[in-house]
């Protein structure tokens, strides 16, 4: 049973203009087992919550933390982190040229697991992960990501996802780019994945779609660097009928109490 | 690798215009990725300087119209004006293009099958002068200054198993000029391997002959010292459907400039040139090489990778290539691709392709050079990849494209382990 969590976490990057805050004070636990979607608009700050945890160096964390079972991540490079059990299947899967997927997976488990797993099972496992997800067995042959339809690109990231076996799982909206079949094929591997009983999701999306396939626990939705309101699934659907329209870009969590205090008046 | 520059164009049926407009032009552009040099701490600050020079397509400057001669005399003083020198500091030539070469050459010790035979000749053998013609003053110093040449003969029909190792071991800084004449009799195959090694100051010619139908590959290793000067030709002549492929590879020496080149006399036949550079800081590796398609329906495919770190690394790579009015239903393709590992590296690069028939089957080059990124990086290490491994993962694979043509194990080997060392020095 792990935990990580995620307190009062502010975020901010460096650009032209100046210092510009995007996370104000976002927090989050999430225990193993535990499905939690996190829903908002463009340019809400969902990725750049995703890409904090994952340690990508362009987002500066001015105050918070960031646990994992107590131990802080804010602390642990890029790598640390992944090999400590955090696993994030980015919205923009990366291409590296020159890099073959057989060799980076092979790579990428051996420092995860700290051995490099024994050769037989794992093209096997490797084998059989890639048909479940519907993929073309000479993509180990390609370079990691390159040429990779979108929707490849997400399955891919799935498929290590299965492979790796992390402790907790960050889905950046995996679900964008995929048609219903691609979606399903995704689902079930997250679902899969999930179903082993070691790992907790945060899933992050902006369409309620996924959810039909992957069922949420907890939904957070996320506006202006802020969570402004949290429930259980019941919520996604509510979000379903009525938008983010309601959440006003710029209000916080308190304007939003206050008008929904006022619409139940 | 994130492609700052980059330029394709493959032509089917171009029109009869010897010259293809614009070709300079493409792909100047950043892309947007690169446009903003992102700065960010993780993989240090690899930001490259790049430059696509002209000649695309400048009449003057075509390849057809080159000076060739055996002696030093009709090359004018090197001014480093020149096109051919434009990029080389010729201050660092430690007076090849200045000096009577006279100093020791590298020796040359030959071990190869009894069915090669090995020759050491003078000056009027009547075999020196078979491939090559000088297209430099400092091939031609070479040429006026060397007293004796290795004669490496591949008798006709016959099929060498294993390969032919020439090994060349510098003597010394004193400026030098070395012959080497590469005799593949009609239908004959054989692999031979020009080593480079220790510390010279040294002009050489190559001379390559590729009989009718035989197939040759020669590979030109360049693990000189750090201190090592050296300016190569290494002229082909190939037969009708001869196969000739060549590999160089640079990794040692303070200024290495190798200029290879590959002559069709008839129909029919296939040329493959392939490079692998690798330059630290400090370094000059130029590379410069000519395709000549005089004849009609031959082949020829070029492709050089670079990799470069450090201070003032510098690269150069130059492709010419030239379809002649005759060389009807040519298929050619040249590309060029560098990886700059750190700031302050530079890679040059100029594909020159220049077309006086419509009639070809193809003609293509492209070019580009982009800078270790940040992204790939943190993609690695977002799976659990320390950043030292990430690093040489990307690299050992941009590389390996090349590693992989030479097909004798051993030398295979020999390079995997030469790109590891040349990546360990670059903890930076
Ligand atoms: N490198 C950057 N430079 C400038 N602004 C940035 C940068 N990265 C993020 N931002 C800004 O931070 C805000 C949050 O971006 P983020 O990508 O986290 O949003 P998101 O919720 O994931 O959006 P989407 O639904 O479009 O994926 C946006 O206003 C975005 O423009
Ligand atoms: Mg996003």
């Amino acid at each position: 049973m792990s935990t990580l969590e995620i307190k009062d976490l502010h975020v901010s990057i460096d650009t032209e203009q100046g210092t510009k805050e995007i996370l104000k004070g976002v927090s989050l636990t999430i225990r193993t087992g535990e499905t939690h979607a996190i829903m908002g608009p463009n340019g809400s700050g969902k990725s750049t919550l995703a890409s904090t945890i994952a340690g990508h160096p362009r987002y500066n964390v001015t105050s918070g933390t960031i646990t994992l079972d107590g131990e802080d991540v804010l602390a642990m490079s890029v790598d640390e982190r992944a090999r400590a059990g955090l696993f994030l299947a980015m919205q923009y899967p990366v291409e590296v040229p020159g890099v073959s997927m057989t060799n980076f997976l092979r790579t990428a488990k051996t420092a995860i697991d700290g051995e490099a797993p024994k050769l037989r099972t794992w093209t096997k496992d490797v084998k059989a992960a890639m048909a479940q997800l519907r993929i073309d067995a000479d993509f180990t042959q390609r370079n990691v990501n390159e040429g990779f339809s979108g929707g490849e690109k997400k399955r891919v990231e799935i498929l290590q996802l299965e492979l790796f076996k992390p402790k907790f799982a960050i889905l950046d909206e995996t679900d964008s780019g995929l048609d219903v079949d691609a979606l399903k094929v995704v689902s079930e591997g997250v679902n899969r994945a999930h179903a082993e009983g070691n790992m907790g999701t945060l899933l992050i999306t902006h369409y309620t779609r996924i959810l039909r396939y992957i069922k949420p626990d907890f939904v957070h939705v996320f506006v202006d660097g802020q969570v402004v309101e949290e429930g259980g699934p019941e919520l996604a659907d509510r979000l379903e009928e009525e938008g983010y329209d309601r959440y006003a870009t710029g209000a916080g969590a308190a304007t939003i109490a206050a008008a929904d205090a006022a619409a139940q008046a | 690798m994130t492609d700052i520059t980059t330029e394709k164009a493959r032509i089917g049926a171009p029109s009869a215009q010897p010259f293809i407009n614009g070709f300079t032009e493409e792909g100047e552009s950043l892309s947007p990725l690169n446009a903003a040099e992102s700065k960010a701490p993780l993989a240090g600050e690899a930001v490259k300087r790049h430059s696509h020079g002209g000649g695309v397509g400048i009449p003057d400057s075509s390849r057809a119209g080159r000076l060739t001669s055996y002696k030093l005399a009709d090359f004018k003083p090197l001014t480093g004006m020149e096109e051919d020198w434009r990029f080389t500091p010729l201050k660092r030539l430690r007076g090849l293009h200045t000096e009577v070469l006279n100093g020791a050459a590298p020796s040359v010790s030959v071990t190869a099958p009894d069915s090669v035979t090995v020759e050491t000749v003078g000056r009027d053998d009547r075999r020196i002068g078979s491939a090559a013609i000088p297209e430099d003053r400092v091939s031609a110093n070479a040429w006026e200054n060397f007293t004796e040449a290795t004669v490496i003969t591949v008798p006709a029909e016959v099929q060498v198993d294993g390969e032919v190792s020439v090994l060349l071991t510098g003597q010394g800084t004193e400026a030098s000029a070395q012959h080497v004449v590469i005799v593949a009799e009609k239908f004959s195959k054989a692999v031979v391997v020009l080593d480079h090694q220790g510390t010279a100051v040294v002009s050489e010619n190559i001379e390559i002959v590729v009989g009718d139908g035989a197939q040759l590959t020669v590979i030109s290793l360049q693990e000189w010292n750090d201190d090592a000067v050296h300016a190569s030709s290494q002229q082909a002549k190939l037969g009708r459907d001869a196969k000739f492929k060549h590999i160089v590879v640079s990794l040692g020496g303070d200024l290495v400039r190798v200029t290879p080149s590959a002559r069709f006399t008839a129909p029919g036949a296939e040329v493959e040139l392939f490079g692998l550079y690798f330059a630290d800081a400090g370094q000059h590796l130029e590379q410069r090489l000519f395709v000549d398609h005089s004849v009609p329906n031959c082949k020829s495919n070029v492709l050089y990778k670079g990799a470069l770190q450090g201070r003032n690394a510098h690269t150069v790579w130059v492709g010419d290539v030239l379809i002649r009015k005759e060389a009807e239903g040519t298929d050619t393709y040249e590309a060029n691709r560098n990886l700059v590992l750190t700031d302050g590296a530079r890679a040059d690069s100029v594909p020159n392709l220049e077309i006086e028939t419509g009639l070809i089957a193809g003609a293509g080059h492209a070019s580009a050079t982009g800078r270790f990124d940040d992204q790939h990086l943190f993609y690695l290490m977002a799976r659990g990849i320390p950043e030292e491994v990430a690093r040489r993962l990307v690299v050992r694979g941009f590389l390996n494209e090349i590693i992989q043509q030479i097909k004798v194990p051993a030398i295979e080997e020999r390079l995997t382990d030469a790109v590891e060392r040349e990546l360990a020095a670059t903890n930076h």
